[in-house]
């Protein structure tokens, strides 16, 4: 019996990365899987991978999260089908870097579509599920950024902050209703999206790590594991930092 | 008496078997918001009376889904603020009253 077993979760950006990782770890634990991203090839081969596996149930939808009726749809689909997920990962995330004087409103627009509308429009459309199962818990994706900042990063900054107000207030509303919601503020972590850094960002972003290493999406995806799972039964409203005690 | 819950809650399912759509959405309304069935009537309307509070709504409206294996649309969860408007909205989902 894995800790997940006989649950279903439903993952968004779960073709690469974080989401990847967390869809994995998922299931190794015996959790079935909804999974949501924009890269349909990406995300069949993380579904075939997983299910040939782990012998787990895994439904994928393609699914821009900015587009808030694809969104709709695929929850309207999974709930058809009756497959209520307990869990939702709210992970589909950009990161774009720029200062304030530079940054265009269509960046602007882009990074709270993702970030913060996404894992709105996501939680509001997976309570359905979770009132129907009398329980449920959301695990938010923050960052760094959002708790502590950084220059060059004031819009995803604003973005991350954001969610942690979201998880926050949003724990305090469904707690009466055995839903928990709690957010994970990963540090400095190897994947695609900080691959992207310039070579003088990334050795300055190391030396700044108490751990003097890299984060691994494993170990963010061991914190969400522990969120998902029963053993944080009593956990809500928090948010956890995975950063290796970096200072910025 | 564990065995006595037992038939109670399986008298009452039965109960709902034979209950036209009228009586359904009346118990869905006294189960979700914790009332007496007496106090279910057509003036019941959101916030009216301390128990249909903005939790207990989100109850009442995975309660309505439940008992008429129907999905409610957001904007229909929001317009849904009395018996009477529930069941205007109900009728978009060939509920019949």
């Amino acid at each position: 019996m894995g800790l997940l077993s006989g649950k279903t979760a439903l993952i968004t950006g779960a073709s690469r990365g974080i989401g990847k990782n967390i869809a994995e770890l998922f299931a190794q634990a015996g959790c079935n899987l909804v999974m949501i991203a924009r890269n349909a090839k990406q995300l069949a081969e993380v579904h075939n991978s997983l299910v040939d596996k782990y012998n787990i149930t895994s439904y994928t939808y393609e699914v821009d999260i900015r587009n808030v009726v694809s969104l709709k749809n695929a929850f309207q689909d999974i709930y058809e089908k009756k497959i209520f997920p307990e869990i939702l990962v709210n992970n589909a995330g950009v990161m774009i870097d720029s200062t304030l004087q530079m940054a265009k409103p269509d960046m602007i627009e882009d990074i709270f579509s993702v970030n913060v509308y996404g894992t709105i429009y996501s939680s509001q459309l997976a309570l359905k599920g979770f009132l129907r199962n009398r329980k449920g818990t959301i695990i938010n994706l923050s960052s760094i950024i959002g708790t502590n900042g950084n220059l060059g990063q004031s819009i995803y900054g604003a973005s991350k902050a954001a969610i942690i107000g979201f998880t926050k207030s949003l724990s305090k509303e469904l707690a009466p209703l055995n839903i928990r919601v709690n957010a994970i503020a990963p540090g400095f972590i190897d994947t695609d999206m900080t691959k992207g850094m310039n070579q003088k960002f990334h050795e300055k972003n190391l030396s700044s790590i108490g751990m003097r290493k890299i984060g691994q999406p494993e170990d963010v995806a061991k914190v969400a594991l522990f969120l998902a799972s029963d053993l944080s039964g009593y956990v809500t409203g928090q948010i956890i930092g995975v950063d290796g005690s970096m200072v910025i | 008496m564990p065995e006595r819950n037992i038939i109670r809650t399986f008298a009452a399912e039965i109960d709902k078997i034979f209950m036209n759509n009228t009586e359904k959405l009346n118990h869905a309304f006294a189960e979700a918001l914790n009332v007496d069935i007496s106090a279910v009537n057509d003036d019941l309307k959101y916030q009216s009376i301390p128990q249909w509070d903005s939790i207990s709504h989100m109850v009442l409206i995975s309660t309505i889904d439940e008992t008429f294996n129907i999905s409610i649309e957001t904007d229909d969860v929001i317009g849904m603020n009395s018996l009477g408007k529930a069941k205007e909205i109900l009728k978009k989902y060939n509920i019949v009253f």
